[in-house]
């Protein structure tokens, strides 16, 4: 009876510090803006949905520390709510609606990956709650009409068209044969999309198309007909096992591709991981720390970079510096509303026209940022075996050559 | 459809080449099912988390930079300990309990050791590069991975290891008695609760084999191990139990129906031809056995 009570006295003691902890968080408090987000902490988006959170978390406190956000002549400074989503789309949704209707959240922050994204955006459109996102890349997420999504990221079917394009001008503007092999997912697919549209442009052919399942380690068969086939463009993209089974195989398998073009080099730390067999490889990257866009707040990508690694002990991924980035146009977007009515912050935020050490920011009628282009980087590696990624295209942010064709394996 | 397969001899050399080698290398998974399910009667659905976590020993014996191909030999000897960790905090309890509960309790298991690799190794997809070569064949028309080569390799030596001890040990005899008949093994002195354990540890070890193996030839994720387990199921659900050639001779099979299902049909129907070829495979033994009931309870 005794341990009942006991148990029962525990069970309420801490309801109620739950329940004081759900009243103190709400929108705006005192000089805090409190901003929420679902984050993938655990299950198998955890690596890149830390990556986000580093990148949340960095924005926030060098916003903070320069004197936070003046709304009208009142400076507050930015706090966010964090729940883990377990990489499960119906989870990161309860979630959304959780911060909304229960924390009293006014403005988000988006999750990881476009398929989560895809399940949040449909509840903070309900609210009206202005989310800004930036790792949901999936062209789906711009054509449905959305008016409180903001994606500082270009749209995935922007990743890997530059390729094709890059093979055609080698090619002396003559149409190229394309390999592909792309997961079915939605963001891979997406990218798949890109790639067609580039073909049909430049008149190119598609010599293989093979589509990578889920739980993909083996993809030998499509370098086989690779190998036959002798296409002048490979691409890959199948999330960092697709890039690490392609790397792998292609150096084990000897395949001869003149140029391979992928996604997600870096969150495979390629690179590292492959060392020589990487080399040329060709990866699409959001953002890469060599390009020379600035702000105020992290200067520029170099010095972004070498902050974020004293910090967090890693060079920053794409990933981690779009997230920062959508830190900086929500302020920017609530001083220039000068307000915390949520109408009027989407204005505010529709209205963006900024540069930040990620990229230019500019949204189109459907959210996505089109004031951005991709950049190409290529594998490069010394004598001494160390690799580093260069960027090589498009020609104005390029600290490198592109090497092409590719050399044989015979002739490495 | 596409049958580029056939229409280039080198190509059909190759893909039957790549199934035989992988085959081995599922035979091996599959044996191991196939021994603890013979001797236990348990189906063991955490076989292929069994699998990954072997191989992220090799993995990390290759981060602190020892050659993974050690981890064929590191990697069983801790799985060997895990596995009868895991026998006798959960497996003891359910071994003489009817097939549903073991295969719940296994579920679990399966379950419990994802969530458990994906918080202590992180979602990274990741691998270890051994560093072979490649054997060229033909004119360099065929390529084989000495990886690929390796593995099959060690399967088989693995295998005939355990061939010969099953058939000579003092615990390899008991082993067999007990799956014969595990009652009459107790009354004639066999500590059947020890032959258990040992099982699930010799089964945990072969799966550490191959982990160590598969991370050295593809890539190892905490939750890639269903496929593995869903495969050796399918080799013992065709070779049937304790028949250690049909498990070579169903896995090999597999191995290369695979390759064929990947180039005919594409690559996204790679594992989904699996699963639909335990479906078939599974009506057909219903049928087959639906007429000879005598052989079930």
């Amino acid at each position: 009876m005794k341990l009942n009570k006991l148990i029962l006295s525990f069970i309420s003691a801490i309801a109620i510090l739950f329940s004081t902890s759900v009243v103190s968080f709400a929108k705006v408090v005192g000089d805090k803006i409190v901003l929420g987000a679902a984050i993938s902490l655990t299950g198998k988006y955890s690596s890149n949905g830390v990556h986000t959170q580093n990148g949340y978390n960095m924005a926030v406190d060098r916003i903070n520390d320069m004197g936070g956000v003046k709304v009208g002549g009142k400076t507050y400074k930015f706090e966010i709510i964090y729940y883990d989503d377990e990489s499960n789309p119906k989870r990161a949704a309860q979630l959304a609606e959780r911060l909304i209707s229960q924390d009293g959240v006014e403005f988000m922050l988006g999750p990881y990956s476009s398929g989560l994204t895809k399940a949040i955006a449909p509840v903070t459109e309900k609210y009206g709650v202005p989310m800004v996102e930036a790792n949901g890349a999936s062209r789906s997420l711009f054509t449905k009409g959305y008016k409180y999504l903001f994606a500082v990221l270009a749209p995935a079917n922007l990743y890997l068209d530059v390729a094709i394009d890059l093979a055609v001008e080698k090619n002396n503007g003559k149409p190229v044969t394309v390999a592909m092999a792309f997961e079915q997912d939605a963001f891979s697919q997406d990218v798949r999309l890109g790639v067609l549209d580039a073909i049909k442009r430049t008149g190119s052919k598609k010599v293989i198309d093979d589509k990578l399942p889920k739980e993909l380690n083996d993809m030998a068969a499509t370098l086989v007909k690779v190998k036959q086939m002798k296409p002048d463009v490979l691409v890959v993209s199948g999330h960092t096992k697709g890039a690490l089974t392609a790397i792998r195989q292609i150096a084990e398998m000897k395949v001869d591709v003149p140029m391979l073009a992928m996604t997600h080099c870096d969150a495979a730390k390629l690179s590292k991981q492959h060392g020589k067999n990487s080399q040329y490889a060709l990866c699409a990257s959001q953002w890469h720390k060599t390009l020379t866009y600035k702000d105020d707040f992290f200067k520029d990508g170099m010095k972004y970079a070498a902050d974020f690694e004293k910090e967090f002990g890693y060079d920053p991924p794409y990933q981690s510096a779009e997230s920062s980035a959508a830190l900086l146009v929500f302020k920017d977007a609530f001083e220039r509303a000068n307000s915390f009515d949520k109408k009027k912050v989407r204005d505010a935020l529709a209205a963006t026209n900024m540069q930040t050490f990620y990229g230019n920011i500019k949204f189109a009628e459907g959210g996505q940022n089109v004031d951005k282009p991709m950049v190409l980087f290529q594998v490069m590696c010394d004598g001494s075996g160390k690799c580093e990624n260069k960027v090589v295209a498009p020609t104005k942010w390029a600290s490198a050559k592109l090497i092409h064709p590719i050399p044989k394996w015979s002739e490495r | 459809m596409d049958f580029m397969v056939f229409q280039y001899p080198m190509i059909t050399v190759q893909a039957c080449l790549d199934g035989l080698l992988l085959g081995i290398l599922f035979a091996l998974i599959a044996y191991g099912m196939a021994l603890q399910w013979g001797v236990m009667n348990i189906i063991n659905i955490a076989q292929g988390d069994l699998v990954i976590l072997g191989g992220y020993i090799a993995y990390f014996m290759y981060l602190y930079g020892i050659h993974p191909a050690w981890g064929v030999i590191v990697s069983p000897f801790i799985m060997y300990f895990i596995g009868v960790g895991i026998y006798k905090l959960v497996i003891n309890k359910v071994v003489d309990r009817d097939l549903f509960i073991s295969i719940l309790a296994t579920f679990g298991i399966s379950i419990l050791f994802m969530q458990l690799m994906n918080f202590a190794f992180g979602a990274d997809v990741v691998l270890a590069n051994s560093g072979y070569g490649t054997t060229m064949l033909f004119d360099n028309n065929v390529t084989l991975p000495n990886s690929k080569i390796f593995s099959a390799f060690v399967s088989i030596v693995f295998a005939i290891c355990l061939v010969i001890y099953m058939k000579k040990s003092k615990l390899g005899r008991a082993i067999r008695a007990t799956a014969q008949n595990a009652r009459a093994a107790k009354i004639l002195g066999v500590d059947t609760e020890k032959v258990y354990a040992a099982t699930f540890g010799i089964n945990a070890a072969l799966c550490g084999v191959a982990g160590a193996l598969i991370s050295i030839t593809f890539t190892i994720h905490p939750y890639m191990g269903l496929p593995y387990t869903i495969r050796s199921f399918m080799i013992v659900i065709v070779a049937g139990l304790g028949n250690l050639p049909g498990v070579a001779m169903s896995g090999m099979g597999l191995g290369v129906f695979e390759e064929f299902a990947d180039y005919i049909l594409g690559t996204e129907f790679r594992i989904g031809s699996v699963f639909l070829l335990l479906v078939l495979i599974l009506v057909y033994r219903r049928f087959k056995l639906s007429r000879k009931r005598e052989y079930l309870k």
